[in-house]
């Protein structure tokens, strides 16, 4: 006989169901311009705290607050600002595509735009993104071709990948946006493969690594975080902390630890926490952390807290497993309001240049789309050749495969 | 010409190419300063610099994954994986990435990366240390796999495969490392010195992948081979009298599917010997091979000897290992059909 109770599962469950009123009161939100900003050399046990705050620029005034502010001009904000737009813009004409059966899949950014436009404007040219599905802005803050996208996605005959990836697993080296593999985890150990290659050839390029709340619980997360500890690479360890992966609410992966930032404390590697939806703060973070990669000292760890205010995929109902008004309640706001919010505060902007964007970006992406819809949809006018299904499978076909594609008739 | 030992050939095959090749890596779990624990990276480190081969922490989806992001950006990773038995972890890296990388990048992303890898049994390891994963290397499309059986081949073989554009998957029969061992357990190890395949040319030479070897001419029947196999199959030949063609095979994907079938076309009977389990093992693909491109000339089924559809045991070891006793019967009984 034993004196203990017998032993219970412990099982999370999110603060709130279906049918229940939306409740972030255990996000704490710090004031804008409350956390400080060390130097990029700065003892990483130091700074441990900056892995449980969350470091903010914007506040509810739209003013830009504070130590991480100041790094960005009028125009360079009005680019982010057409940035996260476009990819707002994107989505929507995309979604709408996907119910029209142009495409059979899609994932759209909606809440977490500046997350991936703010990032990629603190890389230079050659560093090279490891993304996740979500991070598109990363190619449409780099400039690249909307209608490529756009074919990828409907897999056409201008499809940039033969055909061969769903929809929005994009390419493109040139962008420096590592192909996407649809896996989890897997190209976050890649990322700082890639950039433990850039000091072994004494290079100057640094890495980007992507992963979400959910996957950070993959085995190949803990493998980048000791690699990149051991080896100092220098890489941007990023994990966009959008609440939900899939129907799991984030606490499932997360576990006890206070913060996903927090698992990089562990391993020695400055951790960072900051609010995903002010795209000041996160190129702030960003550049940052780029910064500590470019002067040899090693990987940083930046959690982006964010919100996925859209369904994870067309595949998938939200309301089935967390509040309608979920999204409403966020208190980190829209990205894109709060930017143009700001604009308007300092003077650079105004609700009727605003409206004038949209309607200039909407004809932009539609452009794109009569374009890219000209050379085909999935079930639709031109597609790949049946022929490059089986090319570069190796560099060099082999016997076996040139038999087979014999058999296919093509 | 020098004869070396295969684990020399192999470290031989790595300093030549890192060598003549900035871009050539080699790292894996002790295989830095201390040079491996088979020491097929001995003396690397000191030669080429930390950089160029180290130590790596002990996680072979890191290891794996790590080489896949520095292929991507211009380097060849020749990794090592301590045993096959421990490559399981890395197989999601092996699999859904190197494997693919080209393809879905429609050739923007390649990944020419090496993954070595100790392989089969006969060293009392048990079911951690003697496993033959090839089934599940040869089962993926975009992976080569590559299975040599001494020294001079594991060389040429070596130096093809990091030069390779594609990932390969390099086995090796940890059993041959010091010796042309043939299943005969009890008796003393040969060494590669007293054997013409010990004898390992200097510098850089290739054996092309895909191209399979007749290792003795006969005309009664078929031994398809590779690996350790290829010296029992060798030594059963030799106690039966059987007048077998014994092919290496070298490598099972590309296969050289020519050699094979000209083989059985001669002789009209194929027995087929490898370590690995029986169910959906090699010798089943190379089986059905065979009947679809030779079904006409066969005088007789096609014969599978393999390793038993259980884990590796310990005890038991030589009750498992097909040796030159079970593979002698099969090529007997063969011959009496």
């Amino acid at each position: 006989m034993t004196d203990y109770a017998p032993l219970t599962l412990h099982v999370p469950e999110p603060a709130v169901r279906p049918g229940g009123t939306p409740d972030f009161s255990s996000v704490g939100v710090p004031r804008a311009g409350s956390v400080a900003r060390p130097e990029v050399n700065a003892d990483p046990e130091s700074i441990r705290d900056l892995a449980y705050s969350i470091i903010r620029v914007l506040n509810r005034d739209g003013k830009a607050i504070g130590p991480w502010g100041g790094l960005l001009s009028d125009e360079e904000l009005l680019e982010g600002l057409r940035h996260m737009m476009i990819l707002r813009t994107f989505d929507a004409r995309m979604l709408m595509a996907q119910r029209q059966g142009k495409t059979s899949f899609y994932m759209q950014h909606m809440g977490e735009e500046a997350v991936s436009c703010a990032f990629r404007k603190a890389l230079l040219p050659g560093d090279m993104n490891f993304p996740t599905y979500r991070q598109a802005g990363l190619l449409i803050a780099a400039g690249y071709s909307l209608g490529d996208m756009m074919c990828q996605i409907y897999s056409n005959e201008r499809d940039p990948l033969k055909g061969r990836q769903m929809p929005v697993l994009y390419s493109s080296k040139e962008d420096g946006f590592f192909s996407l593999s649809g896996n989890l985890a897997t190209q976050y150990i890649q990322a700082v493969g890639w950039a433990m290659a850039s000091a072994i050839k004494n290079d100057t390029k640094i890495a980007a690594a992507w992963i979400g709340d959910g996957a950070t619980a993959e085995s190949d997360f803990h493998a980048a975080l000791v690699f990149a500890s051991t080896y100092k690479a220098p890489v941007v360890l990023n994990i966009v902390n959008n609440q939900w992966a899939i129907s799991t609410f984030q606490g499932i992966a997360r576990g006890g630890s206070g913060t996903f930032a927090a698992r990089g404390l562990g391993f020695g590697i400055p951790a960072l926490r900051v609010d995903g939806n002010d795209y000041l703060a996160v190129h702030a973070v960003a550049k940052w952390a780029a910064e500590r990669a470019r002067r040899n000292l090693g990987p940083t760890l930046i959690e982006y807290v964010t919100y996925r205010v859209g369904a994870h995929s067309t595949s998938d109902d939200p309301s089935a497993y967390r509040p309608k008004t979920e999204s409403d309640a966020w208190p980190l706001g829209d990205p894109v309001i709060r930017l143009k919010n700001h604009l308007i505060t300092i003077g650079a902007w105004s609700d009727e240049r605003h409206k004038q964007a949209e309607a200039e970006v909407l004809d932009t992406v539609i452009t794109a789309q009569k374009e890219a819809e000209s050379h085909g949809t999935l079930h639709a006018g031109g597609k790949p050749s049946v022929r490059d299904m089986f090319e570069d499978v190796y560099a060099e076909m082999p016997p076996h495969l040139r038999w087979q594609r014999q058999q296919a008739g093509v | 010409m020098p004869r070396k030992t295969m684990i020399e050939a192999i470290r031989d095959a790595m300093d030549v190419m890192m060598d003549r090749d900035d871009n050539v890596v080699v790292f894996g779990e002790d295989v830095g300063f201390f040079g491996g624990v088979f020491r097929g990276t001995q003396g690397l480190q000191a030669k080429y610099g930390k950089s160029r081969c180290f130590d790596t922490p002990i996680n072979e989806s890191g290891i794996v994954g790590a080489a896949v992001g520095m292929a991507a950006y211009g380097l060849r990773p020749c990794v090592e994986i301590q045993f096959a038995d421990y490559m399981y972890p890395a197989y999601d890296q092996i699999v859904s990435e190197a494997a693919r990388l080209r393809y879905r990048s429609n050739g923007q992303f390649t990944c020419p990366l090496v993954v070595r890898m100790p392989t089969g049994g006969g060293i009392s390891g048990g079911q951690t240390h003697s496993q033959s994963p090839e089934a599940l290397f040869t089962h993926v499309s975009g992976l080569k796999t590559v299975v040599p059986s001494n020294p001079s081949d594991a060389k040429g073989l070596l130096i093809a495969a990091i030069e390779d554009p594609d990932p390969v998957i390099f086995l090796e029969p940890k059993r041959l490392y010091n010796g042309p061992f043939d299943g005969h357990h009890d008796r003393p190890i040969t060494p590669w010195s007293k054997h013409e395949l010990g004898e390992v040319p200097n510098g850089h030479y290739v054996v092309p992948p895909g191209k399979a070897i007749v290792r003795r001419q006969g005309a009664a029947l078929t031994l398809l081979a590779y690996g350790t196999m290829v010296h029992v199959g060798m030594a059963a030949v030799a106690e039966t009298g059987v007048d077998a063609e014994i092919i290496d095979l070298r490598t099972l994907l590309p296969l050289d599917l020519e050699t094979i079938e000209a083989s059985v076309r001669k002789t009209g009977r194929c027995v087929i010997i490898h370590e690995a389990t029986r169910t959906s093992g090699f010798g089943a693909e190379l089986s059905a091979l065979v009947q679809e491109t030779c079904f006409y000339h066969l005088e007789t089924p096609v014969r599978r000897v393999t390793g038993w559809d259980t884990p590796y045991p310990y005890a038991q070891e030589w009750d498992y290992f097909p040796g030159p006793a079970r593979v002698g019967r099969a090529l007997l009984e063969t011959m009496e059909q």
